[in-house]
């Protein structure tokens, strides 16, 4: 197993009442791309800005390759890239000095900074925009310099906090395929917080999902899946070409299916193992048009749909009220995508 | 792409020189400050309020210099720099007025256009104390101060060589020296009030516009204010027999005296007019057989150092604040 590279232990950070973070217990290894998933609020920026040391725990201990980050901030921030999410750049300066100057804070020579700098911008695809000032970039651009930025320092992590916020679908792709590289080819240690399920998915090894400022449950995307789908980790949807008019009681009725879910005239059916020739079967007996037949497998998506409503019970039950609306309105949008 | 993997991370900083990010931070502070339009603007003014006042010193100097009544005759460059014929004040009292616009207008943002910016927490993230950041805004405008006004005084001593052909005298000299380095501390209280507004404050249009009241109030309401309550609480000064008429004046001096124009103000003359040797009422039996001579510049240093310790003690102050506040606050995007 790989050396754990971020390891932190009982860490909890509370404002007033408010307990952003409570008693995070997680361990990040070398080489992983790591997903923070959670929606705004649910304490991910501020398990970010403790692991860089720019806010003091109120409980707990955060360590980056066996530094404490509370004790040690310098030498910390000397081995952690950290590109936050609305990156800022002086407007005034071009991207060569804009990196420059970081450079520079980071102990690279006078001698040797203009050139690493040109290296790590034409290393993001920003060779043409060299000169070109700051203020006048896109968003992407700003993304990619703020890459460039953190890769400056030659670091051992890199913390990526809504890395894709506000880029185009084709930026996004491109941007999250850099950070794939960086990670296979250097080996560098990645922590992605985001909220946007797809993009974790696409790049992230294991995943944490974090609400309301706990950590529910961390993992690969599989691992989860496994975990939480035990009952019925096999999905069929199948596509009729007129409406369903039959009961669901019908279909669960058959050996293995544990669940039917009617929506006009689609059917999706869940059951313990692969149930797909008797569902075929079952339709083409009771005379019906099949269109399509697709097998799911479970998704990020799922996941954390189920983590939060598993959230949402427990806070029912528990009559917590603190931040439940919030979780509610996240979720309902959520369900009507 | 490729030039990513070609990068190697076991690549050592170790080796050539580097400069401490401090002073990388200083540099870029006074590049920024040299190059904004706020600066350049500020010291156009402050150029042209020079060369008005040098304009009217040089047109004065001869009818001041044969002035036999004058004790202050032997200082040709201190008169440069106080002489007027009223219809231009001397460079001074331009510098007590202007000098907090100056420190306003290089320290109003220093903080929170970082932090609306986006970049205080990326340069945060990096291996710097974070400390260094409001020492390193200080120093940067004090340095760029302190050249101004270093420069625009070396320009007049250097003019008036050139013109008058006149020697300066050692004390003289230390005297204008003394006079910038007040100047640069009084700015530098400024500055360092317009930084803490900037710590306070998130918005740059806040802490403006709070530092430009605090100095309308200091400058132009406070005098005011005392005037009032002094009428308020005290006799009418008519009514007064001059001892009476003395301790007025010591409690309304005493009443202006914390503010720092004031300070600025009486610091000044006492250095650059030797004559003057106290800052509050003489009596006249303070005043018997008292030589009617000039100073030496220990005992004007003397007089002066209550208004500079009192200008230190309140730049510190302010420094002070906002570094406590500065500290403790938690840096988000």
């Amino acid at each position: 197993m790989e050396q754990a590279i971020i390891a932190i232990h009982g860490l909890s950070k509370t404002y007033g009442s408010l307990k952003a973070v409570d008693n995070l217990n997680l361990t990040i290894r070398q080489g992983e791309i790591f997903g923070l998933l959670g929606p705004n609020g649910a304490g991910k920026s501020t398990t970010i800005l403790m692991l860089l040391g720019l806010t003091e725990p109120t409980a707990g201990t955060a360590h980056i390759c066996g530094l404490d980050a509370s004790r040690n901030p310098i030498p910390v921030k000397r081995k952690v890239g950290y590109m936050p999410d609305n990156v800022g750049f002086y407007n005034e300066l071009s991207a060569l000095e804009n990196l420059k100057y970081i450079g520079r804070l980071n102990g690279i020579p006078e001698n040797e900074v203009e050139n690493t700098a040109r290296e790590m911008l034409i290393s993001v695809g920003l060779e043409s925009a060299i000169h070109k000032k700051a203020g006048t970039f896109s968003r992407g651009m700003k993304q990619r310099l703020g890459l460039a930025d953190v890769l400056i320092k030659r670091p051992e992590v890199i913390i990526l906090d809504e890395p894709t916020l506000g880029i185009d679908p084709a930026g996004v792709r491109d941007f999250l395929e850099l950070i794939r590289q960086l990670n296979q080819e250097q080996g560098i240690t990645i922590l992605l917080s985001s909220h946007h399920l797809h993009q974790v998915q696409q790049v992230c090894s294991r995943v944490g999902i974090f609400v309301g400022g706990r950590l529910l449950a961390e993992g690969s995307v599989e691992t989860l899946a496994a975990n939480l789908f035990q009952a019925d980790p096999h999905v069929v949807q199948v596509t009729l070409r007129n409406a369903f008019k039959a009961s669901s009681e019908e279909l669960l009725q058959l050996p293995g299916v544990t669940k039917v879910s009617i929506a006009d005239a689609s059917v999706e059916i869940s059951g313990q193992q692969d149930i797909t020739p008797e569902i075929v079967r079952y339709f083409v007996h009771k005379g019906c048009d099949v269109t399509g037949v697709q097998k799911r497998t479970y998704g990020l998506d799922e996941i954390y749909q189920r983590y939060f409503e598993n959230n949402l019970k427990d806070k029912e039950v528990h009559n917590e009220q603190s931040t439940g609306l919030f979780q509610r309105s996240f979720l309902s949008r959520f369900k009507k995508r | 792409m490729n030039s990513l993997l070609a990068y190697s991370k076991d690549h050592s900083l170790a080796g050539s020189k580097s400069v401490s990010p401090f002073w990388t931070m200083v540099k870029k502070e006074v590049a920024d400050q040299i190059h904004s339009w706020r600066f350049i603007i500020m010291a156009l003014l402050i150029l042209l309020t020079w060369l008005g006042s040098m304009y009217v010193s040089m047109s004065n100097i001869r009818s001041a210099m044969e002035n036999v009544r004058d004790h202050d005759t032997l200082y040709f460059y201190l008169k440069l720099l106080t002489i007027t014929d009223r219809s231009l004040p001397p460079f001074h009292v331009f510098i007590g007025f202007l000098g907090p616009l100056l420190g306003i207008a290089l320290g109003f943002d220093a903080i929170n256009s970082e932090q609306s910016n986006g970049t205080l927490i990326r340069l945060m993230a990096q291996p710097v104390y974070r400390d260094s950041l409001l020492n390193a805004k200080f120093t940067g405008s004090l340095i760029v101060i302190s050249i101004l006004f270093f420069s625009l005084n070396m320009l007049m001593v250097g003019g008036g060589m050139l013109i008058t052909g006149v020697r300066i005298e050692v004390a003289e000299f230390i005297r204008i020296l003394c006079f910038v380095g007040l100047s640069i501390i009084y700015v530098a209280f400024w500055l360092n009030l317009s930084i803490l507004l900037s710590v306070k404050f998130r918005q740059t249009a806040t802490s403006a516009l709070t530092a430009i009241a605090i100095w309308l109030f200091i400058t132009v309401f406070y005098p005011i204010l005392v005037q009032i309550i002094l009428k308020g609480i005290l006799p009418d000064p008519n009514d007064l027999s001059p001892d009476q008429l003395v301790i007025y004046n010591q409690i309304r001096h005493n009443f202006l005296v914390v503010m720092p124009g004031q300070m600025y103000a009486d610091g000044t003359t006492t250095l650059l007019m030797p004559v003057v040797r106290s800052m509050g009422p003489l009596t006249m039996e303070q005043m018997a057989m008292a030589v009617p001579s000039p100073l030496p510049l220990r005992e004007s240093l003397l007089i002066t150092w209550p208004q500079v310790s009192g200008l230190i003690a309140a730049t510190v102050a302010c420094f002070a604040i906002s570094y406590w506040l500065f500290m403790r606050r938690e840096i988000r995007t």
